[in-house]
Formats: C-alpha cells, sequence, structure tokens
C-alpha cells in the first residue's frame, strides 16, 4: 500500500518511465527478489549486472508481465502490476505496448521467416495492414542491416542476424521500453561493437532499454548505468 | 574290431529299425478334422453343458469317418473362411463345418461325396412375407448372406439380374438380427441356418421356395485323394446301414431330400455341386488370368471405398484428435480427466470391439448405417491416437516460443493458433502420415460391419477362385499404390517444414 502510493508521486515525475517498488518474488520457497527498487528515467540503456542467480533475467521477466510477484509493484509507462493479485487482461494488453522483449535465444518462430516474425504482433495484435506492416517491417529490418534476410527461416540466419531480427519484433510494435536478456551472450567483440552501436541509435530515439548482461566492458562501454544486483536485492 | 562287432550286430540292427518304423506305423493314429465352433449347432459347436467338449452333427460324421479308418478323431479349431486354406496347407486332414460342395472347391481340392443335401432359402420379416417371395422381389433391396458362399454368388448374380444389394457377413446370425432391426430386407441362406434362428429369433418369415440346392462335403488336400477315396466308401457304407440318418434325425436336420441324395449317390449318379444356379461361368472353371480381368473392376471399386472410408475417418480422426489435444493441454481438471479417460478407454481395448459395439451393440439404441458406424468406429479410434501425437508435439514447443508471442501482446488464442499449432503440426506430421497408412490397412477390419472394402473384396475373390496368389498380389498391389504416395508426399512436407537446422 506504501509502495502505491510512493508509486503514484514517482510515476507523476516526468521523465520516469519504468518505476519496480519493493518487488518480490518467490518460487515456491526460494526467494529470487527480495524488495526490488528501480527508478529508471525515459532513454536510459540500463545494464542489469550481477552473478548468475541474483535474479537479472527474473526482473526482466516480471517487467514484461511473464512471472507473477507476491509483492511490489512496478509501473511501466503508466501500467500499472501489482504484486500477490493475477494481472487482469486489458492491463496485460496495455503492458504489451508499453515492454518489448529480446529473450536471450531470440525464440523467433521457427515456421515464419524473418520478415513474417517481425509483421505477425503488429497485424494480428494491433490491427496494423499487412501492406502497413510489411513496409515497417522491412524499414527496421533495413535499419539493422538484416533486410537481405528478410525471407529466411529462423533456422538459416546466423546467431547476429536472428538477434537483430528479435530486436526489430521487439520494436514492430513500438513500444517505449525494450528489455534484453544477455544480448551479448554469444556475441564475438566484432559483433558486440555493432549491437551497443546500435542500442545507441534506439536511445538517441528516446527508447528506453534495460539490459541484463555479465558483460563488464559491453556494460561500461555503452550503458548509461549499470544496476548491480546480488541476491535478488539491488547493491 | 569294430567294424567285426558291427557286422555281428548288422542283423540286430535291422530288426530294431523295422521294430522301431512298424510300431510306429501300428500306434492308433488320429484323423485331424478342421471345423469352426463359432458356427454352432447343428454343425460343430461347443457343448453348453461342457464347454470343452464338442457337439454337432459334424463332430459325429468326423468321429464315424475317423472309426471307419482305424483312427480317433481329433479337432483343430479354424475360422469358417480358412477352412480351404487351412486344409491345402496340411494343418489338418480334413475340414467339415457345414462346407458346400462347389465347383471352385471340386477344382482346387480333394472333395468327399456330398453327406447331407440343403436348400438356399430367403427370410423376409414377417410383414414383408407375402410381398417379398423370391429374388426377383427385391430390387433395390438389401440381402443379406454369408461371405464365401454359394448364396453369396447367387446374391451378386441377382445384384446383376434383380437389382437388389448384396451385404455380406462374416457369421450367420447378425444377418438375421440385422434382418429383424430392419438393416436388411431379407436374408438368403441354408435352410438348415435359417431354421436354426427361426427357433430362436422371432420376426422373420422363412419363405418356402427354394432358391437353389446345395451340399455339404468333407474336404482334404489334393494330395490326400486316396484318404478321401476311403472316406467316401464309408459314408457310402453309412448311408446304406442308416447311420448318417440317425446322425442327422438326432439334430432334427432329417428330412425327405436325403433319402433321395443317398440313392443317387449309392447307384452312382453324379451329384452337381449346384441345382438351380448356372456356375459354368464361376470364376473357378476359367482361367486365372481371365478370372483376374473379371475381379479387378470390383476391387477397384472396393479400393475407393477403401480410399474414401480412410480419408473421411482420419479428417475426423484428425479433428476430434486436435480437440482433445488443445482440452487436454488448455482444459480445465475435469476436462482433462475426462479426456484422459477416453484416450485410455479406446487404446486399451480392441478396435473390432469397438466397431462391434458401435454397430451391433448399440443397434436397439441407435441404428448406426454400416459405412457411418465404420467411419465413426475408425474415427473415434484414431481419434485417440492422433490426439496423443498433438498433445505431445504441443507440448514439444519451447515456452520460449509461447512467451516471446506473449510479450509481443498476442492472445493465448493467437499464440495457440499462430504460433503453437502451426510448429506443432510440423512435428506431427510424421507421426500422423505413419497413422494415415496404418488406418489404411485397418479399414480392413470394418468388413466385419458388412461394408465391402478391399481386403473383404479380395477375401471374397480368393474364396470364389480357391487360390489367394492372384488376389493377394492385386490386393497388395492396390494398397500399396495408395498408401506409397501418401509417404512421399509426407517426405515432401516434412523437408519443406523441417523447424530444426540442416
Amino acid at each position: 500500500m506504501e509502495d502505491d502510493a510512493a508509486m503514484t508521486h514517482a510515476g507523476a515525475e516526468a521523465d520516469t518511465v519504468l518505476e519496480i517498488a519493493g518487488l518480490q518474488l518467490l518460487r515456491g520457497a526460494r526467494t529470487i527478489l527480495s524488495g526490488v527498487h528501480l527508478r529508471v528515467s525515459r532513454g536510459e540503456i540500463v545494464a542489469l549486472m550481477g552473478p548468475s542467480g541474483s535474479g537479472k533475467t527474473t526482473i526482466l521477466r516480471a517487467v514484461a508481465g511473464l512471472e507473477p510477484f507476491q509483492s511490489g509493484a512496478i509501473n511501466v509507462d503508466g501500467v500499472m502490476l501489482a504484486g500477490g493479485a493475477d494481472v487482469a487482461k486489458p492491463v496485460l494488453r496495455d503492458l504489451r505496448r508499453k515492454v518489448g522483449m529480446v529473450f536471450q535465444f531470440h525464440c523467433l518462430f521457427e515456421h515464419l521467416s524473418a520478415i513474417e516474425n517481425v509483421c505477425l504482433a503488429p497485424v494480428h495484435a494491433h490491427g496494423i495492414t499487412p501492406e502497413a506492416a510489411r513496409t515497417r517491417g522491412l524499414d527496421l529490418l533495413r535499419a539493422f542491416g538484416v533486410e537481405h534476410r528478410a525471407a529466411a527461416l529462423p533456422r538459416h540466419l546466423s546467431g547476429g542476424e536472428a538477434q537483430r531480427v528479435a530486436i526489430a519484433r521487439a520494436l514492430a510494435v513500438d513500444p517505449p521500453v525494450l528489455l534484453m536478456d544477455e544480448p551479448t551472450a554469444s556475441l564475438d567483440p566484432e559483433r558486440r561493437a555493432e549491437l551497443g552501436a546500435l542500442l545507441q541509435g534506439l536511445q538517441r530515439q528516446r527508447r528506453t532499454l534495460i539490459v541484463s548482461t555479465h558483460d563488464e566492458d559491453f556494460a561500461h562501454d555503452f550503458a548509461t548505468r549499470i544496476v548491480r544486483l546480488r541476491d535478488g536485492l539491488v547493491v | 574290431m569294430f567294424r567285426k562287432v558291427a557286422q555281428a550286430f548288422r542283423p540286430a540292427i535291422v530288426v530294431a529299425i523295422v521294430t522301431v518304423v512298424c510300431g510306429a506305423a501300428a500306434q492308433p493314429r488320429v484323423l485331424r478334422w478342421a471345423g469352426d465352433p463359432e458356427g454352432g449347432a447343428p454343425f460343430v459347436e461347443a457343448d453348453p453343458s461342457h464347454p470343452d467338449q464338442l457337439t454337432g452333427f459334424d463332430v459325429e460324421i468326423a468321429a464315424l469317418l475317423a472309426e471307419g479308418v482305424g483312427r480317433t478323431a481329433e479337432f483343430q479349431n479354424v475360422t469358417f473362411r480358412s477352412i480351404d486354406q487351412s486344409i491345402a496347407r496340411g494343418d489338418a486332414d480334413i475340414g467339415m463345418s457345414g462346407i458346400e460342395d462347389t465347383p471352385a472347391r471340386r477344382a482346387t481340392l480333394a472333395v468327399t461325396l456330398p453327406y447331407y443335401e440343403f436348400r438356399e432359402v430367403l427370410s423376409v420379416r414377417d410383414a414383408d412375407a407375402s410381398r417379398l417371395t423370391s429374388l426377383a422381389d427385391l430390387r433395390g433391396k438389401r440381402v443379406a448372406t454369408l461371405e464365401g458362399t454359394i448364396a453369396y454368388e447367387i446374391l451378386l448374380r441377382a445384384e446383376r439380374e434383380h437389382g437388389l444389394h448384396a451385404v455380406s457377413y462374416e457369421d450367420d446370425v447378425h444377418p438375421y438380427s440385422d434382418l429383424v432391426i430392419g438393416r436388411v430386407d431379407a436374408v438368403l441362406l441354408d435352410n438348415v441356418l435359417a431354421e436354426r434362428r427361426h427357433r430362436a429369433m422371432p420376426g422373420f418369415t422363412i419363405q418356402p421356395q427354394t432358391v437353389a440346392i446345395g451340399h455339404y462335403v468333407g474336404v482334404l488336400s489334393p494330395h490326400n485323394a486316396p484318404l478321401r477315396d476311403s472316406l467316401n466308401e464309408i459314408l457310402r457304407a453309412a448311408m446304406r446301414d442308416g447311420r448318417l440318418e440317425r446322425i442327422f434325425r438326432k439334430w432334427s436336420v432329417w428330412n425327405d431330400d436325403q433319402p433321395k441324395l443317398y440313392e443317387q449317390l449309392l447307384a452312382g449318379v453324379p451329384v452337381p455341386p449346384i441345382v438351380g444356379f448356372d456356375t459354368s461361368s464361376s470364376v473357378a472353371t476359367i482361367s486365372k488370368w481371365e478370372a483376374a480381368r473379371r475381379y479387378l473392376p470390383s476391387l477397384l471399386r472396393a479400393s475407393v471405398v477403401t480410399l474414401a472410408l480412410s480419408f473421411l475417418s482420419m479428417g475426423l480422426a484428425v479433428t476430434i484428435g486436435v480437440l482433445i489435444a488443445t482440452g487436454r493441454v488448455y482444459g480445465g481438471p475435469l476436462a482433462r480427466s475426462a479426456l484422459i479417460g477416453y484416450v485410455e478407454l479406446i487404446r486399451g481395448t480392441p478396435i473390432l470391439l469397438q466397431l462391434f459395439v458401435l454397430y451391433y451393440g448399440l443397434a436397439s439404441a441407435i441404428r448406426l448405417p454400416a459405412f457411418v458406424a465404420a467411419l465413426l468406429g475408425l474415427a473415434l479410434n484414431y481419434a485417440a491416437y492422433e490426439s496423443e501425437i498433438y498433445r505431445s508435439a504441443l507440448e514439444a514447443i519451447p515456452t520460449g516460443q509461447l512467451e516471446a508471442a506473449r510479450t509481443l501482446g498476442l492472445s493465448e488464442r493467437q499464440v495457440l493458433t499462430l504460433v503453437r499449432a502451426p510448429q506443432a503440426f510440423r512435428l506431427a506430421l510424421a507421426p500422423m502420415t505413419n497413422d494415415f497408412v496404418a488406418l489404411l490397412k485397418d479399414s480392413s477390419l470394418v468388413s466385419v460391419l458388412t461394408v465391402l472394402e478391399l481386403t473383404k473384396q479380395t477375401q471374397i475373390f480368393a474364396t470364389n477362385l480357391g487360390s489367394w496368389v492372384i488376389p493377394g498380389t492385386m490386393c497388395a498391389a492396390l494398397y500399396l499404390a495408395m498408401s506409397l504416395p501418401l509417404a512421399a508426399l509426407a517426405r515432401r512436407l516434412e523437408l519443406r517444414w523441417r523447424t530444426t537446422p540442416p
């Protein structure tokens, strides 16, 4: 209750796009997150760092609405998730417009080509015409340098290509916040630098990025802020 | 030294060998006779008071024949329609189970003298007794009989001449029960069978008019002709001294036809296998290739039935299977346990039993036409197996795929229809094709519901021809012609849709 009151006040602050307050998340008897507080302003690139099991991925999943939590609250650009209760469908629908997520293993739809992966949600969840979705999808693929792979199936894409398609897919519905889980895990240094440049390009469009990573160099080179986690708490 | 000893003992060795051989020959031997107790009384049936013992006039005649050749009768249980083949391959010495004398049997087996004369008679429902008295009255009607009999050949001829529709059953009970409940309009069978059924089942009338006359014989392998000749002598003696008469009287099937038959036989007058039905065009009397040519159109027609039945029931099985699988993955606990119950019930019981229950068991409540019952039976059975394929395919789609779809804003229904199901379908394709090919062949089981599909038609062909070689080869070729393209198509689709990296 106290958290909620604080959130309303904080959410009113002009540039806060994401606020996490007192996020507590248990899996069975195991505590994964034990009261995480985090405020992110529009246009930040936040690197979530910490040892394996510190809860980086879980925070991203909770913000994306994939992980129910016991207490605390999450406010994403005005959409409110409260702990201890099932999220109502309309709230979840609103949340999906605010947050995009790029998974560690990309999770591209294996039966669809790159461009079909990008266009699926705009057409089916947002009612955009297939033609318009395709035009925008190709723009995105072009912006990320993979337009020539538009017709390829995911299994024919390299790791770097698949990641770019996955980012394009997440951005196709134009969410202000983009979550990325371990994006550098499978990239060589050159690709990693390219990814960093890509993220900085997104930042210039006033998009907010929250990136979980193990990679200190990447975080120092490209993040605007590093948040360290240990045992389910922000250190 | 050794040779000397051996020489000294040579006469003894010879004596020993002779003793052993003669001893074996002198032992009381058995006359193995094949019959089908399912045929029941008065032919062969398990004694109601001692189910491990057999009774029936064929049992007594077998004992009489065995005694005549100084052996003891030993029974071999053989399905009625396989008795000829079983005898030909030497499983038993003689087959006797109300077996009809036919040109085909005379051409391919050693046949004994006819020991009983029967009449092919029509049975109709009581209400039709005055209207339907002959085959000519049955235009457009369904007329039932037992498969592989003269009666069936008569009905096939009548299909062309009188426009009736012949329905063949694998037993001689259901033609009459289906007659009474209205699934068929008449039954053509031996008077022995008709009268027996009439005693137990009210509601139908046996027409007095005789459609044809036939005879029961014993069948032996062609190389057993000498034994057949001895058995004929025993039969003649039993006709002369009244032993056969006593047996038939005991079973209440003795009538005025028999003394005339015996008189003819004892006077050495040849008795034609069938009277009142022209068998000159029977396939047994023409060349095998001519027979194959003549049967090809009906085999092709039966293949169409097999294909139609397979495609329709697979379509239905896939639909029901998808619903079951979806219910099992997404449904509540109650729906889930009900569906598990259904799947286990279907998988845990034989499909043949399910078909019987659907067609005969439910007949008093709902009278499904044979084709519909066959289609439903196959579909409901295969749906259980398909649902397991789809369920495991749905569950095999990684959670990441579903979560990615959810974070993009797709509804749960869209996640299923746009992401999960299309990928699951690709996984399910190979086992599905496998099942479809299996279904194509399992469709032969529905012949027990009188559906005339490819295997059944082949059986009829083989029975009439007296050989399985050509009918079996043609049947196999037709099944392969149907299943191989399917397998090829499935392989192509699989290659195109393969989801794992090449």
